[in-house]
């Protein structure tokens, strides 16, 4: 049957703001589903409180509403629309779903006579309460573990005694396994347990018996109305069963699975989609496998919407799950529908790949101070990046290489840990590095059996690893001379940088790329995801390179084969922001995207490079030509050689981005509106200072220090208090403010250590100043002030952290006029070309320059969405040299107040510091307009700033 | 796995084009046969060992290859059946419990020469492209001349009759003899799994050499006949068509899966045709235009039933199509208890969507042997 046509108006939950285990794949997934809609001529009503979005955008849906995620917020938006025939809350995670449940309990949607479509409300009751599930999983025959509910604590305690330890412990109705963890011993179970109980809505916990050491694995399922089920994924977890699976590192396809097991797995999963309820859209279901010779599944869950695993499925495979899923909640019927990437054959089928992608989580760890750095039940991970390779060796690397954790891949770096003990220790605990750690366990000899029986990682993998370590060990019996053509191929197809070969055989990075591109000629080509391993010709342009070997055509000549053909339009490079983490989220996603489109709208042909799997700007349908590829300078350098486009801009994509274009410049690469020179000015606190010095500037008193000698001698001259932070850092990382000598020592001393030869800053802190910030577009000649925003929290709060008014609420005249002088002379003096960002601290009705940054800022879409203008595209157009500032006609509509509020994930680290302060701790944020400064949450606000001025 | 440099190889495509690669092990070796390839992304020892693969270079997509070894239990047939693979990565060493031997091994043990670190990816482009054909793959890089001769003697897949070089010499049986039901099978190249289907739902099984006559099998007193699937084109089997019509008079049930699916076209006078490319992987969708519903299929055929002679056949009806290219995928007699369907409903390697064919024809055999007493 296609499509109903009883639906014309369709109203879309978004997922709110970025929090741990919810993050920028619900932004993909909404604004898949908002196209797909559209597309079939249905009105679309989209509700998100999260500014930083490109499903919020005007031009997304036909009515956006930036209100809080409420039932209050519903009914609202429901008597405005009276025309709203369904609401889609699969798209918006966990939240949506919680608040669609919500309005159903309280019949709102009843009363407005709005159809809920893409779930069955029953399903997800089903599913959350898990009891329920598990009654249902053995009515049908699938294998759980043994588990039991308690909804007390004395309940709790019997259950333990009956199981037995290792247990777990999982609370009712949470997102991220949040309350869940793993209980070894039974003196921790106490505490655990009133933990889950807290956390649960309902005061419920479930208590399984652990199957710790099982392998993992998730499928992705669609179906439709008419019962048809495909399986769009599969998805093996390398950390087995132990690890929350967004914290586990995950590969598709499953690698280590036998088709017998495999096709019990699907038989299962499909039994029990059917089983929960009747609706047509996305699933996701996780199974454990027990690794010995019975080969058992067991169900763990199941979650009847588009999930994070879904974001990254659609990514692995190249199948738009949210697109597909939002056209079989309107009715249509698997076989109805184009497969998305041949355009020539059929939607209901499973994608077949032909490559390996591996998904290696982003921890944020140095941020929460404190907090249990173990890996467990409970997810803490604020990103993620997805290498994609022609074996898994090479994603593996390459997923490595995408993390910007300062590594190069797998070893061959001199970083690796060689202390057996710390090894070993590491192994058992699992944290962040543990994939790191295993290759530098085996560099050390530790034999496979023992690291296999610590981490229960299946042989397979850590096989893989081993002939990682044995080709290193060969190439390092080599020198950069000696090396053959054949062992160079093979080490690039195994995915080692030029940096790590480099390393190996003890030369330079450059030396390695020229022998074996120049005289080698082992060159990286293009391969496309195209979710039928090449059987049928695929158009869609989403590309990831590999290396491959010769093809001689019968007249003698070879060639590699390359899947991306270079085109003779102008092209432009937009550089992505990589993992999504503190400091550095979604909105440089935001920013990337619309500098695309303004890049396509001057007639560019728009080339994309990052390795978010969770983004729009991964999404293949956003750039003429996306490449998958990490951000990381070999990659890129590779792909512009093969492009040759105009130029890099590198001012959309954050620190990750802008950090690359000092190598950009020194290889004679076109870096796209303000220069490598003024970056680097910007970021020079000397040269930078003399600038504002130049142009009668103030700025708070600063000095360099290298040493601690340094540092305390600095001090004397400064005054206490001072805000001590290295350079070049992201989202105020390791930012301080010390009060005396003893704070400052240590400060200094723990900053050395964790980041050597780096230049630390030290400004005197202006205590109790009222915190600005501007953001402007510059084309170099004249500036334009998108936006002036006053911090409710005072200065020493970071930024980002703070709640941010739009305009300012209480800066005077004189102060307003200030920013505004300083920002269009700072903007001039660095010859910005683009956007730049400027940040201030109010003393005394005295605007002192705290720092500026000529790139988008985190604030930029927040001004775009409170002032409903494209500011990114006009800076692009801007940058591009397409437009001057004097050719836009600016518009900025906002009536009352738009506030920029920060959402924390706290609730994942127990223990940790809540405190606020340079360091940025916040996750994500929301937008809240207000009518005037009377609002009753305004003055909430305001309130806590007497708090933070008494401390 | 220590470091071990490889032996070159190459695959010699009969239009002279070469794919690099190299020898899986420290093996010297040459193969010749038609290069296909298979998507599916499990099940390669079922691929393997699935009589209708003979004959063929099997190129497979997936990125890596023998990740779990091998498992004596889980073949389709007693020998490996391809006549060589390409991949692109081999795995040497191998992680399962019930595995009992590595790839390696069990393609050593059926003496089958492999080749790795091939462009896979440009290789299905290319075939699928420029269509199937022979090619040779070796370690003999400085004989390609010689072997590009001797390239040129292969037959062409089309015409080629291969089911006498697969099927059993003499009848044997399968299943349970004191089972509710009895079923003649006449094997052009059959799957184990088929007959796993056919003994798990209650029947015994005798299977018949593939130049078996209906006489033959009519002694038996089956309550019905299987056509099995197998290699090669159809239209040589004079035989199995001679004896598929005879089955089809009787009035028993009749089942044909893929090489039998095309014989009871034959048998009833539409023609085949060899496609550009075959069908083969684990994922092809089928719509069963009876019920309305999509299935996800396992396929492996290089020839096909003509779609227009079918339409225009009265007795017949097309019951299952192809969603990408809407070829036919299933046919039926309509005034008899006769089906079949050219993917295969036994999967192994594949998803067992299809399986209800099973239940299908045992629908039929039971209603009609009730009619009977």
């Amino acid at each position: 049957m296609p499509k109903r046509e009883d639906l014309k108006s369709i109203l879309i939950i978004g997922s709110g703001p970025i929090i741990i285990g919810q993050a920028c794949e619900f932004d993909y997934a909404g604004s898949q589903s908002l196209r797909s809609l559209r597309e079939d001529g249905v009105e679309t009503i989209l509700i998100n409180s999260n500014p930083a979005t490109i499903m919020t955008d005007p031009t997304m849906a036909d009515h956006v509403y930036l209100k809080p995620l409420t039932t209050k917020s519903i009914v609202e938006i429901l008597k405005a629309h009276p025309q709203i025939d369904a609401v889609l809350p699969t798209m918006g995670g966990q939240t949506a779903l919680n608040l669609c449940i919500q309005a159903d309990e309280k019949g709102i949607w009843e009363d407005f006579g709005v159809e809920i479509i893409g779930v069955d409300i029953d399903a997800i009751n089903i599913t959350e309460d898990r009891e329920k599930f598990r009654e249902l999983m053995l009515k049908i025959g699938i294998g759980m573990a043994p588990q039991a509910t308690a909804t007390s604590f004395l309940k709790g305690k019997e259950i333990a005694q009956e199981f037995g330890f290792p247990l777990v412990i999982r609370a009712s109705y949470t997102l991220g396994g949040d309350g869940a963890s793993i209980v070894y011993k039974p003196e921790e179970f106490d505490e655990m347990l009133s933990r889950g109980l807290e956390i649960s809505p309902i005061h419920e916990v479930m208590i399984d018996k652990a199957l710790i050491g099982w392998k993992e694995y998730e499928l992705e399922l669609l179906r439709d109305r008419n019962d048809n089920v495909v399986i769009i994924c599969a998805i093996e977890n390398m950390d087995p069963m132990g690890i929350h699976t967004g914290d586990s590192i995950t590969v598709a396809p499953a690698m280590t699975l036998s088709d017998r097991t495999y096709q019990k797995m699907r038989d299962m999963a499909i039994h029990m989609m059917r089983s929960i309820g009747d609706f047509a859209g996305g699933c996701n279901v996780q199974f454990a496998v027990s690794p010995d010779e019975n080969e058992d599944i067991i169900a763990i869950e199941i979650n009847p919407r588009v999930s994070r695993s879904s974001a990254l499925a659609s990514k692995a495979t190249g199948y738009p799950i949210a697109k597909i899923a939002s056209k079989l909640a309107i009715g249509y019927h698997l076989d109805e529908l184009d497969n998305q990437i041949t355009k020539s054959t059929s939607a209901l089928f499973e994608p077949a790949l032909d490559y390996v992608i591996v998904k290696i989580p982003r921890w944020n760890f140095d941020k929460f101070e404190g907090s249990d750095r173990t890996l467990g039940l409970q997810m803490k991970s604020v990103g993620e990046v997805m290498g994609i390779g022609r074996s898994f060796q090479e994603a593996l690397h390459k997923a490595t290489q995408s993390l910007e954790i300062k590594r190069n891949g797998l070893g061959a770096d001199g970083k690796g840990y060689k202390d057996y003990d710390q090894i070993i220790s590491k192994l058992t605990i699992p944290s962040w590095d543990r994939v790191f750690v295993i290759y530098d366990a085996i560099q050390l000899g530790i034999p496979l059996s023992r690291i296999h029986e610590i981490t229960k990682i299946d042989m397979w993998f850590l096989k893989q690893y081993e002939e990682l370590h044995y080709l290193e060990k060969e190439i390092s019996t080599y020198t950069i001379a000696t090396i053959t053509r054949e062992l160079m191929l093979e080490a690039k197809q195994k995915g080692f940088a030029d940096r790590q070969i480099a390393h190996m055989l003890d030369c330079y990075e450059s030396e390695v790329h020229k022998k074996r591109t120049l005289e080698m000629d082992i060159n990286r080509v293009y391969k496309l995801v195209d979710t039928c391993a090449a059987e049928f010709k695929a158009m869609t342009p989403y590309y990831y390179s590999t290396f491959e070997a010769e093809i001689e055509k019968p007249d003698g000549t070879r060639y590699v084969e390359n899947d991306s053909i270079v085109t003779d339009k102008k092209k432009v490079v937009v550089l992505g922001s990589g993992p999504n983490r503190i400091g550095q989220g979604i909105e440089f996603d935001y920013c990337c995207v619309h500098g695309v489109l303004a890049a396509a709208e001057c007639g560019y042909e728009t080339i994309m490079i990052n390795c978010n799997p969770e983004t729009v700007s991964t999404d293949f349908d956003t750039a003429d030509k996306l490449y998958f590829e990490p951000v990381f300078w070999e990659h890129i350098y590779d792909i512009i050689l093969h492009e040759k486009p105009e130029g890099v801009i590198v001012q959309l994509g954050g620190q990750t981005a802008l950090k690359l274009a000092e190598k950009l410049d020194k290889y004679g690469i076109k870096i796209i509106g303000t220069s490598f020179q003024s970056l680097d000015l910007a970021e020079d606190r000397g040269s930078f200072s003399e600038l504002l010095k130049a142009n009668d500037i103030p700025f708070p008193e600063f000095g360099v220090a290298e040493t601690a000698d340094e540092a305390l001698a600095l001090a004397d001259k400064l005054d206490f208090p001072l805000l001590v932070r290295p350079s070049y850092v992201l989202g105020g990382q390791g930012m301080k403010i010390v009060i005396n000598k003893t704070e400052l020592e240590e400060h200094v001393v723990d900053l050395l250590r964790k980041i050597p030869n780096n230049k630390l800053l030290l400004d005197h802190y202006l205590d109790g100043a009222i915190e600005a910030e501007a953001d402007a577009i510059c084309d170099g000649k004249d500036v334009y002030i998108i936006g002036i925003m006053e911090h409710i929290e005072p200065c020493g709060i970071h930024s980002g952290d703070s709640n941010a008014t739009l305009p300012p609420f209480n800066l005077g005249e004189f102060v307003l006029q200030q920013i505004k002088d300083h920002t269009n002379k700072i903007a001039l003096a660095l010859n910005t070309v683009g956007l730049i960002n400027i940040q201030f601290a109010i003393k005394d009705d005295i605007v002192y320059i705290i720092e500026a940054n000529p790139r988008a800022s985190r604030t930029v879409p927040f001004i775009a969405k409170a002032y409903g203008e494209p500011y990114v595209n006009y800076a692009t157009k801007v940058m591009l040299g397409e437009k001057k500032v004097k050719d836009f006609d600016f518009n900025p509509q906002l009536e009352g107040f738009a506030i920029k509020q920060p959402v924390f994930s706290f609730n994942k680290f127990p223990n940790v510091n809540k405190n606020l302060g340079p360091e940025m701790k916040s996750t994500g944020e929301s937008i809240l307009f207000i009518d005037n400064l009377k609002d009753d949450q305004f003055y909430d606000l305001y309130g806590r700033r007497k708090m933070y001025l008494s401390k | 796995m220590k470091y071990q440099a490889k032996k070159k190889a190459v695959i010699l495509l009969a239009d002279g084009t070469i794919f690099h690669g190299k020898a899986v092990g420290d093996k010297e070796g040459t193969a010749f046969g038609e290069v296909c390839f298979n998507t599916g992304m499990t099940g390669y020892q079922e691929i393997f060992t699935d009589p209708s693969y003979f004959g063929q270079l099997m190129v497979t997509t997936n990125a890596h290859i023998g990740n779990y070894g091998t498992n004596s239990d889980e073949v389709e047939s007693d020998s490996v059946k391809i006549s060589g693979l390409i991949c692109r990565n081999f795995s040497y060493e191998y992680s399962r419990t019930v595995a009992d031997k590595s790839l390696k091994q069990f393609l050593d043990e059926n003496d089958i020469f492999a080749i790795s670190d091939v462009d896979t990816r440009a290789l299905v482009s290319y075939i699928r492209d420029q269509g199937a054909m022979n090619a040779v793959i070796t370690t003999d890089i400085d004989n390609l001349e010689a072997l590009k001769k001797k390239l040129s003697e292969v037959p062409s897949m089309e015409g080629l009759e291969l089911a006498s070089k697969v099927s059993t010499t003499d009848p044997y049986f399968f299943g349970e003899e004191n089972s509710t039901y009895k079923i003649a099978a006449l094997d052009i190249g059959i799957k184990m799994n088929i007959l796993r289907n056919l003994a798990k739902r209650g029947a015994y099984i005798k299977v018949f050499p593939y130049n078996s006559s209906f006489e033959d099998m009519e002694v038996f007193a089956p309550d019905a006949y299987f056509i099995s699937n197998g290699p090669g084109d159809p239209e040589p089997l004079s035989d199995a068509i001679a004896a598929a019509k005879k089955m089809i008079s009787s009035g028993k049930p009749v089942f044909g899966i893929c090489l039998g699916h095309q014989i009871i076209a034959l048998a009833n006078g539409v023609s085949t045709y060899k496609m550009h490319n075959g069908h083969r992987g684990i994922n092809h969708p089928v719509m069963n235009l009876r019920t309305g519903k999509g299935e996800i299929t396992s396929q492996n055929h290089g020839f096909a039933v003509n779609r227009e002679e079918t339409e225009a056949n009265t007795d017949l009806e097309i019951t299952h199509v192809h969603l990408n290219d809407k070829t036919v995928a299933g046919i039926r007699m309509k005034d008899k208890d006769v089906f079949s369907v050219q993917y295969h409903p036994e999967a192994s390697a594949g998803p067992h969507d299809a399986e209800y064919l099973f239940d299908q024809f045992f629908d039929v055999i039971k209603s009609k042997s009730s009619q009977a007493v």
